[in-house]
């Protein structure tokens, strides 16, 4: 075992101190040393994108990241999507379109699709397709997803 | 008031299941922890093929953090794991040992077992274990000639026979003879989610508990107690979220015994959570086989005779299922065709590769795509329409009920109702198919490779015998529904409540249902087979009409009202007679049945009922699978244009909920049929051991799929007349694909072989269509 480093994370505007090896990953960190286990792990690869978060607004494989490196940023996980009681309309959409079953993948799809739809709100249909790519769902094939994502982009335009 | 009552079956309502999956509450395998817990690291053999020298653990027990060590050596008193039905003498020799004795079979097999304080030092440790072993020639081929497993055993567990009719006497007078050899390929269910098993011992009371359970937990709890030797009230299995299942996830694996085992060694909670690598070595793999089958047929192409013989890849052992998946194979693949004379047999053999069972579709995938291969194949080698082929051969309505002298779980195979080429003919036309054949047809004289395919399959669903629930109205007027079912992602829950809250008159989202815990319900049977529906819906359906009545009856005596003049609506009984009137809520009714109440009366306390449903014999849901294809000549790639799915349900409780299982079912059979494949090297070595490798369809390779419900023949065989819906979405997948992609290549039976990978395709463009050597 290696020497424990201390770090603080900032996790939904909420700071954590905790001493973690450098080896240690964002994701075990966030889960088992934050208690924030909505972030789930699903390849540690990289592929599935089950435990993506938001990073300074970037969506970020939590998976392929050490704890170290995300001290002092400014970490987004699906526990902090919603508004106190009041969902995110992703959130919403993706309840309204069925566009989860088991729910696993769940949360990455959520932080991917608002990191994205943030930072660009107009982006096309086609765009949106090439980024809801890079993550793996096993159950709903896809198509519900790509609804309540478009969904709420179409709102976010209207506005 | 509400004076109309609602209904809530058939209504596409908002899933209960989902505000905590979206806000990140759920509570996954992973997310369970208890106090004082160690964490399990396994070490998996290297090897396809080894006898073990020795294995040495010292180093990994004298690392920091490291608690034990086991090899097989520490465990003698754990036997090998059980099927789930129970003995099954003829197979027990090839049931895995929950860490490898003497030999090791395949890569990924338990050979040892690290226990630490933390996830990252059993993993630490793992590492440094060393295993000392020398190899021995290895079996990758079920078709090839079988080896030894252990002297005086070979690798041929079982040769499965069923059929019926003298099926050489007609093959020998038969006109025409249509013979194929087919090849479905090794793939499985990968859910998200890996397993993961958290299990504790409370020595005060005596209990041990398994967290991370699904499927099928009060199975399970019955196989642990029979493994442990313990009685059933000392062993309790706990299902949370629970990450996808699709058969793979559930059954009963090493791990689960070695969490347990250690766990009442140690008197400390003990924690194993798979890796994404582990899992694709080391949960259950699915599908492989090679079918040789022929079909004697008349000039008109209608079926004499099928005679099949395949070779069914098992794997290194026999798990959970036994024999399962090769004897349902046999059973199911006549599938809507009325075929005279048959005869299926499978060689269930072992390889040097990872143990097979079931996975979504367990069966009707490989027959499916085997039965229309077959049928394309007849229609091309005669000349005749390959629509006009299946409607000349189709099980007509007015054979149903149709019975067949074989068996399908355990059950004779009865169709129970339908009308198969009605189906067909209504799809084709809901989706034009004259018009898709000459739009491809266009587009091929334009030089771009497109084409359509279909499929025809009957599916099974509703597995009995039997399935108990019981509802409870609280005095708060909530009603909790108990059942011995599973979740696995299906929407269980709102299907469940959806169900009750129809045949009581609440609204479905006061009712709270509990699943997959054995410490609330004696039996269950889980969800599997398409049977939850079926099956717990049934009883659901008669516990929650027991109390129905037995409010009324209540209600009748407090409100001095007839029982014909009152109803329930929205939690609240109501005279019909006078809409405005009084009316008593159920929590007022569930007071007045406390057992302290005068009010009880000679009644049994408490607003609650058991509700018990029984089915002889499954039911079979039915459809057609049409798909478009694209390929890339070039690079051999397919791009699924278009799928239509049309599908007999009988009856929908839930139409959005079935619809999403369709379209899911479908993804993952486009995995099975262009994607998807578990491939070894001639040594054994796995090479498909990550994601990057082992490609599940992406939103980019998967399309929008339709799908046309239809209501038309409900099912006979249970009072709300439903069909299960878990997996026809898999089941014509590989059939459909590959038949539009001969269609747009132009080379009639070329595909012989799922996954049709680019490089299967394109070696078939470069051989004209011809099977290229393997």
């Amino acid at each position: 075992m290696t020497d424990k480093v201390e770090i603080s994370l900032k996790i939904n505007g909420r700071e954590h101190r905790v001493a973690v090896e450098p080896r240690r990953t964002l994701v075990d960190v966030i889960r088992e040393d934050c208690g924030q286990t909505g972030t789930h792990i699903g390849c540690e690869h990289g592929v599935c994108g089950a435990c993506t978060v938001s990073i300074d607004g970037e969506p970020v494989r939590s998976c392929l990241m050490f704890a170290v490196q995300a001290a002092g940023r400014d970490i987004r996980t699906v526990e902090g999507l919603a508004n106190g009681n009041d969902l995110h309309p992703l959130q919403k959409a993706f309840m309204e379109h069925h566009a989860l079953q088991c729910g696993f993948c769940t949360p990455g799809f959520l932080m991917l699709a608002s990191s994205v739809l943030e930072r660009e709100p107009n982006i096309s249909d086609e765009d949106l397709l090439d980024v809801l790519s890079s993550n793996l769902c096993r159950c709903t094939g896809y198509a519900n997803i790509v609804k309540a994502v478009r969904a709420v982009a179409a709102q976010m335009r209207s506005r | 008031m509400a004076t109309e009552k609602t209904t809530w079956i058939g209504r596409s309502v908002p899933r209960l299941e989902d505000p905590p999956l979206v806000t990140g509450r759920g509570r996954f395998a992973a997310d369970i922890n208890f106090p004082g817990q160690l964490h399990m690291r396994v070490v998996r053999s290297n090897h396809a093929h080894a006898k073990i020298l020795s294995i040495d653990i010292a180093a990994a027990r004298a690392m920091p953090g490291v608690y034990a060590a086991w090899t097989a050596a520490d465990i003698p008193e754990v036997s090998p794991i059980d099927f789930r039905e129970g003995r099954i003498e003829k197979l027990e020799p090839y049931r895995q040992p929950v860490l490898a004795k003497g030999r090791v079979r395949y890569v990924g097999e338990p050979v040892a077992v690290i226990f630490a304080e933390d996830a990252y030092a059993a993993e630490d440790a793992a590492e440094a274990v060393t295993v000392d072993v020398e190899e021995l020639p290895v079996l990758l081929g079920a078709d090839e000639p079988p080896g030894e497993f252990e002297p005086g055993r070979t690798t041929e567990v079982a040769v499965l026979v069923q059929g019926y009719g003298d099926v050489d006497a007609v093959f020998r007078t038969a006109s025409k003879v249509v013979a194929l050899d087919l090849v479905v390929g090794r793939h499985s269910g990968v859910p998200l989610e890996t397993r993961g098993a958290i299990a504790r011992y409370d020595a005060s009371r005596d209990m041990l508990e398994l967290h991370g359970a699904a499927k099928v937990p009060h199975r399970n709890r019955e196989s642990l107690a029979r493994m442990f030797g313990r009685s059933l009230a000392s062993v309790h299995l706990f299902e949370w979220h629970v990450g996808g299942g699709f058969g793979i996830r559930g059954e009963i694996y090493p791990e689960d015994i070695l969490v347990c085992v250690a766990a009442m060694r140690f008197n400390r909670p003990v924690k194993w959570i798979e890796d994404r690598q582990e899992h694709l070595v080391a949960a259950n793999h699915s599908r492989q086989q090679r079918h040789k089958v022929r079909a004697a047929v008349d000039a008109e192409g209608r079926l004499l005779a099928l005679d099949d013989t395949f070779f069914h890849d098992q794997g290194a052992y026999v798990r959970t299922h036994a024999t399962r998946v090769p004897m349902m194979t046999c059973g199911i693949l006549p599938g809507p065709y009325r075929v005279p004379a048959y005869r299926a047999t499978g060689h269930v053999r072992l390889t040097n590769k990872t143990p097979a069972a079931t996975y979504r579709s367990p069966g009707r995938f490989e027959t499916t795509f085997v039965r229309e291969r077959l049928m394309d194949a007849i229609a091309h080698e005669l000349g005749i329409d390959r629509i006009e082929l299946r409607r000349r051969n189709a099980v007509r309505k007015e054979d149903m009920p149709y019975a067949l002298p074989l068996v399908v779980l355990g059950d004779e195979v009865e169709y129970d109702s339908g009308d198969y080429v009605g189906l067909l003919d209504k799809l084709l036309a809901h989706v034009g198919w004259d018009k898709l054949q000459a739009d491809a047809k266009r587009r091929r004289d334009a030089g771009e490779a497109v084409g359509v395919g279909l499929s025809m399959f009957v599916e099974k669903s509703g597995l009995g015998p039997t399935d108990g629930t019981r509802v409870t109205v609280d005095t708060t007027g909530a009603v909790e529904l108990v059942t011995g079912g599973a979740s696995l992602g299906q929407g269980f829950e709102t299907v469940m409540a959806q169900i009750c809250a129809d045949s009581l008159g609440v609204d479905y989202q006061r009712v709270r249902v509990v699943h997959g815990r054995t410490d609330r319900i004696e039996h269950g049977i889980g969800a599997h087979a398409s049977r939850a529906t079926v099956m717990t819906g049934s009883a659901t359906q008669v516990a929650a009409l027991k109390v129905r009545e037995k409010a009324l009856d209540v209600a009748a005596e407090l409100m001095q009202a007839p029982v014909d003049k009152l109803d329930i609506i929205d939690g609240r009984v109501v005279r019909t007679d006078r809409p405005s009137g009084p009316s008593i809520g159920l929590g007022e009714i569930a007071a007045g049945l406390w057992p302290t109440r005068k009010t009880v009366g000679g009644r049994e306390p408490g607003l609650s009922a058991e509700g018990w449903f029984h089915s002889e014999h499954q039911t079979y849901p039915y459809g057609v699978h049409i798909a478009v294809v694209k390929v890339d000549r070039e690079t051999g790639g397919v791009t699924v244009e278009r799928y239509i799915v049309g599908y007999d349900i009988g009856r929908a409780i839930n139409p959005m909920l079935v619809e999403g299982q369709i379209v899911g079912g479908f993804a993952q059979g486009l995995g099975g049929a262009i994607l998807e494949e578990f491939v070894y090297d001639e040594r054994g070595q796995p090479l498909s051991v990550t994601f990057a490798d082992y490609l599940l369809p992406t939103v980019r390779e998967t399309p929008p799929v339709e799908v046309v419900l239809y209501e038309d023949y409900r099912s006979t065989r249970n009072p709300l007349g439903i069909k299960g819906a878990g997996e026809a979405g898999v089941t014509g997948v590989g059939g459909a694909i590959a038949s539009a992609i001969d269609d747009a290549i132009g080379m009639p039976g070329a595909v012989t072989r799922l996954p049709v990978t680019p490089q299967r395709l394109k070696a078939l463009l470069a051989n004209g269509g011809r099977r290229p050597a393997t």
